[in-house]
């Protein structure tokens, strides 16, 4: 039987010993909020089946009592070589955290004035100025357990703040890292950025881990967008088919800001993502795409929410999936429009790969609608490979498996040829030929 | 080149191929008529591999095998080809990715090495030109947004990029204004070659004019009723196929 | 020149409930309240066997350790099951035609059902049920002669009782679900349909549910069986008395197909929807469900929703049967304080199972529509097709529309398509018929029949334009 919540004591009890072993830190004026979060934690647990948002994802084996803070777990042997996931201090500037803890910060030295970015633990003690009026301002630490326990630990990520009118050319990188360990570990990265008016910037969040190694990161974003700022988010997901991934991003949206995040998630054994945007003002633009890739028994769930508080803005949004072996996908898209919310054009579309008898997905886009005068669409579809196409292919002399894959690329090309971030979007490609059958084939014809 | 012995297909309980009798020799240009539902199209899409059409019996010998024992890209990379009725679009794949996934299979099936992309690209925009087609296809999805007559350019632009020994034009004609149709049978009658056999299936006349064909036959309900030179084809013009039918002692209600 | 919201809504409000009056009739009723002893003598009154009595009272246990559904997006307040009587019959009961109480044959006159056979119209059998109880059956006799049974279903648990017995409950098990249980507890009347095997029945069957006693719940059950190769066509309609109490409504209905079987079964809801500012109108709680056991059977349903202050209702559909197929168009309009909270179930479980869903929500005053559906393939179901629809129009600015389509698919041969969007009327169509001429609410009836035009097309053609003239009262006064 499903219970109607898990709690999860051990994950309590690693916060009195966590806090005696950073006390040496000096206690910061953020720890009051770590306190309450953790006690709403012990209350309400890790979520469980019994609630309609996590109907389809069991995250019980996260309540077992075997992971353990990444910091407590104590050092690892052998270490995880970073560079096939980094982009070159040339292209990006880029900070690596490993098993929770800074590693690297790339020269950062040509930023333009007034622009920070900075591990959050930096941020925490430097900047509290710029944090404290936004850090846990926007996650649902009294509805989502794992939103608490994430604000109850977290200590590093990456903190970014640029100020009025500033154009960051270089896009900022932010790598998670976590090694090969005996024990099973969790971390907790924590991201927040603030782009006041008119400030333009792309980031990027790679996540990756041992092949091997059994870990769940727990990670969760804030985003503050000002008037007319502008930010281009891209999340690549790499964990270990042995992991586990909870990941979070609420962004704040301000009049005329355009906020486009794109989530790529290829690994992990149980991947759930929420994105929510709350669109807080006049003409905001929105895009949030993403594509999903599942095999074996790996289970990858997206779930969304675009809320539209205010008139005149537009909302994009477009998942793709594509599920073979035993793997599961999940998809919850849903598009609120308050009634304030006049001349809202709002697009949804969740379209699905099924490749195996095995495989499976439950998708619900929904739509909940207050306001008269709005343009709101909303589409799922759910197919194989067209075997018209498959045969238009054989006959130009493609076997089946070449031909396979070049449809299953072109399924996912929609989204990939979306990413403007050119290095990203040849990793992201490269990525997927991986993963196809006699794909290899089709990387060499490029 | 190919010997089609007593062919009979179905598509699911349907009988279509009743017994098929054909030999098409190098160098040759064959041109199948019949009306519509007469199995014209059922026996090109067979002869390219198609799986919903079961063969229930008789044999085709192509080049000395047995084509039927062959996979639909192995019959291609043997040199059949295929023009599509109906071009399928796929979206997201350009068609110079196609094309090139195309003919490098079929090097890769013959041993011989990649054709180096340059020359690749070169080889395409001229043959693009020589069908009068504007060359941003190249880029656009396959057959994606294709208005009907640059749909049926581009399978005579495969056909000509991927040389093959057997052409099977599946009614390339039909749907094509008049000059599109001159395009395309200066297309087709450039690859006039001894070494070469082209299949022209088609319901009119029309396409005749400017594709002579050598011999014509004529297809009526799962069955060739009526072989003859180029002069057939005027001659059913004119008559109609109810003609056909009435001398192969056909009695059933004339479709024409 | 524009068009204001608050013009267009006033062309909704304007209208008056026309079925709302009530019959002043002697009845005969239960104590008020829920026990077993009221099932016991619900049971009684209908002098049914044993096994009936028993089935009723396992219900009603079940019923016990159940909660009223949550998640329906719905606002009510809570429902007092004691406050309420179960059982009202108008007194004497009477066994023929000739002898029905005249007040209730010029009840049904009112609601333009007459009972009188000469009267009625031409190609419609009709059961005529009067709170808990069915008062009379059209072309009975008729019909028996093609060997359908068409019968109130306290009838034919006396005189079909195998049939009753095989095939009650095999749909909608009594512990389905709360309101399902308590139905199948304290069901009183309603129509029981079997069409046998290769017969094409030769007219539309149609049931017409009429509450009229004050503090009653209706509680009717239908169950349809359609054997080999038969088919069938069954309209329900639906009228309540104007009141200030909320009065609740849960019924029951099951069908069976057997192989290459038809059933088309529509619905026109119309029970009072509740006055301007929410006060009162029908609760309806309604589970409905077709099972398509054999090969290449089909059942379709076709609602247009414009009563009841709660709808609360999946006509769904279970494709067993190989190349079985199913069929959900809907209508459902919301206006002034109601709500409607209603969609489908279709469960592939056969090869090549096709489903079709075309709902169209309209939404007006301070009106909350919700659409709600599940499209499941089952890892069996090879090669299953289905494509949903599901639009909303919103008329005014207070009014909200809502779709929750769950979609989950466990076989990949399949093919699922899902399409929803939300529109309001435009001011430049409404121009557009400006400036042919056409007056404010014609223009709208026109719009609005014209984005139901789909569903309408399904329904039996008397009913289609009963239908039309349905939603252009329900929409009158919401436009201006």
């Amino acid at each position: 039987m499903t219970k109607e919540k898990e709690s999860a004591p051990h994950l309590v009890g690693q916060f009195e010993q966590w806090k005696l072993a950073r006390s040496a830190n000096g206690s910061g004026w953020f720890d009051a909020v770590r306190e309450s979060a953790i006690s709403r934690f012990a209350e309400i647990g890790i979520p469980t089946p019994k609630m309609e948002d996590y109907r389809f994802t069991n995250l019980a084996p996260l309540a077992r009592g075997s992971f353990q803070h990444i910091a407590i777990a104590g050092d690892n042997k052998n270490k995880l070589d970073p560079d096939p996931y980094l982009y070159g201090d040339s292209t990006a500037v880029e900070i690596v955290v490993r098993n929770g803890c800074l590693e690297s910060v790339s020269a950062a030295g040509d930023l333009p004035e007034g622009v920070v970015v900075v591990p959050l633990s930096e941020a925490l003690h430097s900047y509290r100025e710029l944090v404290e009026p936004h850090l846990a301002q926007y996650a649902p630490i009294e509805s989502e357990g794992l939103a608490a326990l994430n604000t109850a630990f977290l200590e590093e990520g990456l903190f970014v703040h640029v100020p009025r009118n500033v154009i960051l050319q270089k896009p900022v990188h932010i790598l998670y890292l976590t090694d090969p360990g005996d024990r099973e570990t969790v971390s907790y990265p924590r991201n927040l950025w603030i782009l006041e008016e008119g400030a333009d910037l792309t980031i990027l969040e790679s996540y990756a881990g041992d092949r091997e190694a059994t870990y769940w990161t727990n990670t969760l974003t804030e985003i503050v967008l000002g008037e007319n700022a502008a930010l281009r988010h891209y999340k690549l997901q790499l964990e270990s088919e042995k992991a586990y991934h909870i990941g979070r991003l609420h962004a704040k949206q301000e009049r005329a800001s355009r906020l486009s995040t794109y989530s790529i998630s290829f690994g992990s054994r149980i991947a759930r993502n929420d994105v929510n945007l709350a669109l807080e003002g006049e003409g905001i633009h929105s895009i949030m795409d993403g594509l999903y890739l599942g095999d074996n028994d790996q289970l990858i769930d997206h779930h969304t929410f675009v809320d539209h508080v205010s008139p005149n803005c537009e909302s994009r949004e477009n998942y793709k999936g594509i599920l073979s072996g035993k793997s599961k996908g999940v998809f919850n898209g849903k598009i609120l429009v308050r009634r304030d919310a006049q001349k809202t054009d709002a697009v949804q579309t969740n379209r699905n790969l099924l490749l195996s008898d095995h495989a499976t997905i439950n998708t619900k886009p929904q739509l909940e609608i207050y306001a008269d005068d709005v343009k709101c669409t909303h589409g799922a579809t759910i197919g194989q490979l067209d075997r018209e196409s498959l045969f238009y292919l054989q006959a130009r002399g493609i076997d089946k498996d070449t031909a396979r894959s070049i449809l299953i690329n072109a399924f996912a090309g929609e989204i990939v040829e979306r990413l403007e971030f050119e290095p990203m979007r040849s990793r992201v490609e490269s990525l997927l030929y991986d993963r196809l059958p006699g794909g290899s084939a089709l990387k060499e014809w490029r | 080149m190919l010997e089609i012995k007593e062919l009979k297909a179905r598509i699911g309980d349907k009988e279509i191929l009743k017994g098929i009798n054909l030999t098409i020799r190098a160098g040759e240009v064959h041109a199948l008529m019949g009306p519509n539902g007469s199995g014209k199209s059922t026996l090109a899409q067979a002869l390219a591999g198609r799986e919903e059409y079961e063969v229930t019996g008789g044999e085709v010998t192509y080049e000395g095998k047995n084509l039927l024992d062959l996979a639909p890209e192995d019959r291609a990379c043997e040199g059949i080809f295929l023009a599509f009725q109906y071009p399928v679009e796929i979206p997201g794949v350009s068609t110079l990715y196609f094309l090139k996934a195309a003919m490098n299979a079929m090097n890769k099936y013959h041993g011989r090495s990649a054709l180096d992309a340059m020359d690749f690209l070169a080889l395409a925009k001229k043959k693009m030109s020589d069908l009068n087609m504007d060359q941003s296809l190249l880029h656009r999805s396959v057959n994606e947004g294709f208005s009907g007559g640059e749909k049926k350019k581009n399978e005579i632009f495969q056909m000509a990029m991927l040389d093959p020994k057997l052409a099977i034009l599946d009614e390339t004609d039909s749907g094509l204004d008049i000059d599109a149709l001159r395009i395309v049978a200066d297309g087709v009658n450039r690859l006039r070659d001894p070494a070469r056999a082209i299949l022209v299936v088609t319901h009119y006349q029309r396409l005749l004019e400017y594709i002579v064909p050598d011999r014509v036959h004529v297809l009526s309900d799962g069955r060739i009723v009526k072989s003859g030179g180029k002069e057939l084809a005027l001659e059913l013009e004119k008559r109609g196929y109810s003609w056909v039918k009435e001398q192969a002692g056909d009695t059933s209600p004339a479709v024409s | 020149m524009k068009t204001s919201d608050d013009e267009l809504q006033s062309i909704v409000e304007k209208q008056e409930y026309k079925w709302g009056f009530v019959t002043d009739i002697e009845s005969d009723r239960a104590p008020k309240g829920l026990n077993e002893e009221i099932v016991r003598f619900i049971s009684a009154k209908k002098e049914e066997p044993e096994w009936l009595l028993e089935w009723r009272l396992k219900a009603y246990r079940h019923w016990l350790t159940l909660e009223e559904p949550k998640w329906p997006m719905l606002k009510y307040g809570p429902i007092d099951y004691q406050d309420a009587y179960y059982y009202a019959a108008p007194k004497e009961k009477l066994a023929s035609m000739d002898e029905v109480d005249p007040e209730l044959i010029e009840t049904f006159n009112k609601l333009g059902i007459p009972l009188e056979e000469q009267k009625a119209l031409a190609g419609v059998a009709v059961d005529a049920v009067f709170d808990s109880v069915s008062v009379a059956t059209t072309f009975r006799e008729k019909l028996h002669e093609d060997g359908v049974i068409f019968c109130p279903f306290s009838e034919a648990v006396k005189d079909h009782p195998d049939l009753v017995r095989k095939y009650l409950g095999s749909v909608v098990p009594y512990s389905d679900n709360f309101f399902a249980a308590l139905n199948s507890a304290v069901f009183t009347d309603g129509s029981f349909c079997f069409i046998p095997k290769g017969v094409r029945c030769p007219m539309e069957l149609s049931t017409y549910f009429r509450i009229n006693e004050a503090n009653t719940g209706q509680f009717e059950r239908t169950l349809i069986v359609a054997e080999e190769g038969s088919h069938v066509s069954y309209l329900e309609g639906c009228t309540a008395p104007m009141r200030d109490e909320n009065q609740l409504h849960a019924a029951v209905v099951e069908l069976v197909a057997l192989d290459d079987a038809e059933i088309k079964y529509s619905t026109i809801q119309n029970w009072y929807p509740g006055n301007k500012e929410g006060v009162g109108g029908i609760y309806n709680f309604v589970t409905k469900r077709g099972a398509c056991r054999g090969r290449n059977s089909k059942i379709s349903w076709t609602q247009v929703e414009t009563g009841s202050a709660i709808t609360w209702k999946y006509p769904s559909c279970i494709l067993q049967g190989d190349n079985s197929v199913g069929e959900f168009y809907s209508v459902a309009l919301t206006n002034n304080y109601q709500q409607a909270d209603t969609g489908t179930k279709m469960i592939h479980i056969g090869k090549n199972t096709k489903s079709t869903i075309v709902s169209k929500g309209i939404s007006a005053g301070r009106g909350q529509n919700s659409y709600r559906g599940l499209v499941q393939i089952m890892k069996g179901a090879t090669n299953s097709r289905n494509f949903s629809q599901c639009d909303s129009m919103l008329i005014g600015n207070d009014c909200g529309a809502h779709t929750f389509p769950y979609i989950d698919v466990r076989n990949p041969s399949s093919q699922v398509e899902h399409e929803a969007s939300t529109t309001k009327i435009g001011e430049d169509q409404i121009f557009y018929c400006h400036s042919r001429g056409i007056a404010l609410e014609d223009a709208v009836n026109m719009i609005v029949n014209g984005f139901c035009k789909e569903v309408f097309r399904e329904l039996p053609m008397e009913f289609a334009v009963e239908a039309q003239k349905l939603l252009a009262v329900s929409l009158e006064g919401s436009v201006g």
